[in-house]
C-alpha cells in the first residue's frame, strides 16, 4: 500500500486520531484567535465608515463569516454523513455529529447579528426576507438533526440516523433558498463574490477575509475537540482508551476517566 | 398473477392496509375534526370579519391540513412497528421501497383524500372567492402526496421511539417549508387575480421527483432505524 493511502487509514483509526487531534488542537484555536483579533481590530478600527450605513455596517464582519461557516458546517456535516454511510467510517460518524453543534452555533450567530443589523438599516429587528428565512429554516434543520442525535440510545445507529437526515437537509436547502427567493426578498445582495470582481473595498475586504479564516480554524478547533470527546465516549470500552487512562493517568482529562468508568459500568 | 410475485405482493400489502383501516374506521374521520377545528379557531381568535377572514382563508385551510397530516404521519408505521410486520418488510425478497411506496400510498388515500375533499368546505367556513377555492383543491391534491412522501421518510427514522410527536415535527417542518410556499403561494396568486399556474407547476415538478426518490429513501431511513 503506498504511504500516502496507509496514512490516511491509519488517520481513520481513533487512537491515532485521538492523538493527531490532541496536538493539532491548540494550533487551530491559537491561530483563530489571533487571527480573530487582527481581523477585529482591522474591521472596527482600520477600516473606513461606509458612506451609506454609517458605522453600523461594520456588524459584517461577525455577520457574513458566521454565516458562511453555518452553510460550511453543513456541507461538512452532510460529506461527512455521506462516508460514513457508504462506507461506514466511524470516525466520519463522529465528525459529522461533532460539527453540527458548532454550525447551530454559527447559524444563530448570524441570524442575531442580523436582526441587530436590521434594526438599524431595515427599521425592524425581523422581516420575513428570503435570506432570513432560509437561514432560519437552516438552524431547525440542525436542531433536527441534533435531536435525532440525542433521541435514540444506541450512539452508532443515532449518528447514522441523523446523518441521513442531514443529507435530505442537503436536498431541500437549495429548494429553500429558490423558493424564499421566490416569495419575498428584501435582504441586500452578497457584496463579496467568489467569481468576478467583489463590490467591496480591499480595505473593508481584508478584515473579512481574515475573519472568515479565524472563524474556519475555530470551527476545525472546536471539531477536533469534540471528536476527541466523541471518540473517548464511543471506544470507552476499548484497551486504547484504558491504556490512555492508566499511563497517562496524572495528565488525563478527567472526562475520560469518567467515561471509561461509565463504560464499564 | 403469480403468488410470490412481488406484485402480488404489493396487492396483498394494500389489501391488507385498508382492510385493517376499514375495522378501525372512526379513526378516519380525526383529521378531518382536527383541521376543522384549528381551522374554527381562527375566527374565534381574529374576530368574525368576512373581508378579514377572506384575506388568511387560503393560508388558514393549508396550515390546517399540513398539521393534519403530520399528526396523521405518526399512524403510518406504529402498529406494524409494534406487532413485528414491519421487520417482516423488510426482510421480505421484494424491493422494500415499493412496498413502502404502496403502503404510503394507502395512507394518502385513506388520511389526505378526505381532507382533500373537506378543504373547500373549510375554506367556506372562512368565506374563501369560489374560484380560489378550486385553486385551493388543485394545490393541496398536488402538495400532499408530497407531504406524505416526504414525512414517511422523518417518520422511518423516528420509528422505534417511545415519545416521537414533537421531534417528528421537528424533523418534518423545516422540510415541508418549500411546499407550503408554493402551494399558499398560488392560492394567494389566484385570491389576487394573479397567473398561479408557475408554482402549481413546481410542486408537480416536485411530486415527481419525491414519486421516485422518497420511497428509496424510506426504505433506507427503515433499514438504519430498525438495524
Amino acid at each position: 500500500m503506498n504511504t500516502l493511502v496507509l496514512w490516511f487509514h491509519k488517520l481513520g483509526s481513533p487512537p491515532t486520531f485521538h492523538r493527531l487531534a490532541g496536538a493539532l488542537m491548540p494550533w487551530f484555536y491559537g491561530i483563530a484567535i489571533a487571527l480573530g483579533v487582527i481581523g477585529i481590530y482591522g474591521g472596527l478600527v482600520l477600516a473606513p465608515r461606509d458612506y451609506q450605513q454609517g458605522d453600523a455596517y461594520r456588524i459584517i464582519f461577525v455577520h457574513v463569516p458566521s454565516a458562511w461557516m453555518g452553510m460550511f458546517a453543513y456541507f461538512f456535516m452532510a460529506a461527512n454523513a455521506f462516508i460514513a454511510l457508504i462506507w461506514r467510517i466511524k470516525l466520519s460518524e463522529v465528525m459529522a455529529m461533532a460539527s453540527a453543534p458548532a454550525g447551530a452555533t454559527f447559524t444563530f450567530i448570524t441570524l442575531v447579528t442580523g436582526s441587530l443589523w436590521g434594526k438599524p438599516m431595515w427599521g425592524t429587528w425581523w422581516e420575513w426576507d428570503a435570506r432570513l428565512t432560509s437561514e432560519l429554516v437552516l438552524l431547525f434543520l440542525y436542531l433536527g438533526v441534533i435531536g435525532l442525535y440525542h433521541a435514540i440510545e444506541d450512539r452508532r445507529q443515532a449518528a447514522r440516523a441523523a446523518g441521513f437526515l442531514a443529507l435530505i437537509g442537503t436536498v431541500n436547502i437549495p429548494i429553500v433558498h429558490f423558493s424564499v427567493n421566490w416569495w419575498n426578498t428584501l435582504h441586500q445582495a452578497s457584496t463579496v463574490r467568489l467569481l468576478g470582481p467583489s463590490k467591496i473595498d480591499s480595505s473593508m475586504l481584508w478584515p473579512l477575509l481574515v475573519m472568515a479564516l479565524a472563524t474556519h480554524l475555530w470551527f476545525f478547533g472546536t471539531l477536533l475537540a469534540r471528536t476527541r470527546t466523541g471518540l473517548l465516549e464511543l471506544d470507552g470500552g476499548k484497551d486504547w482508551v484504558r491504556a490512555l487512562v492508566l499511563t497517562d493517568g496524572t495528565r488525563a482529562a478527567p472526562e475520560a476517566t469518567a467515561i471509561t468508568e461509565q463504560a464499564h459500568g | 398473477m403469480k403468488p410470490g410475485s412481488t406484485r402480488a405482493a404489493c396487492t396483498a400489502l394494500i389489501k391488507r392496509d385498508l382492510i385493517l383501516i376499514w375495522r378501525r374506521r372512526g379513526d378516519a374521520i380525526n383529521p378531518i375534526l382536527f383541521a376543522l377545528i384549528v381551522v374554527a379557531l381562527f375566527p374565534l381568535a381574529l374576530g368574525p370579519e368576512p373581508e378579514q377572514l377572506r384575506h388568511i382563508a387560503t393560508g388558514v385551510v393549508f396550515v390546517a391540513v399540513l398539521l393534519a397530516g403530520l399528526l396523521a404521519l405518526d399512524t403510518l408505521f406504529r402498529s406494524d412497528y409494534e406487532d413485528g410486520s414491519l421487520e417482516q418488510l423488510v426482510l421480505s425478497p421484494h424491493p422494500l421501497s415499493l412496498l413502502l411506496g404502496c403502503k404510503i400510498a394507502v395512507h394518502w388515500f385513506t388520511t389526505a383524500l378526505p381532507l382533500l375533499i373537506a378543504a373547500p368546505l373549510l375554506g367556506e367556513l372562512l368565506h374563501m372567492d369560489g374560484p380560489v377555492r378550486w385553486v385551493l383543491t388543485g394545490a393541496l391534491f398536488l402538495a400532499t402526496p408530497l407531504l406524505s412522501l416526504i414525512g414517511a421518510v422523518c417518520v422511518a427514522l423516528t420509528v422505534g421511539m417511545r415519545r416521537s410527536g414533537m421531534l417528528l415535527a421537528l424533523l418534518v417542518l423545516p422540510l415541508y417549508v418549500p411546499v407550503l410556499i408554493f402551494g399558499a403561494g398560488a392560492c394567494n396568486a389566484a385570491a389576487l387575480g394573479l397567473p398561479y399556474l408557475a408554482p402549481l407547476l413546481w410542486l408537480g415538478a416536485a411530486l415527481v421527483l419525491a414519486l421516485v426518490l422518497a420511497p428509496l429513501a424510506c426504505a433506507a431511513a427503515l433499514r438504519i432505524s430498525l438495524s
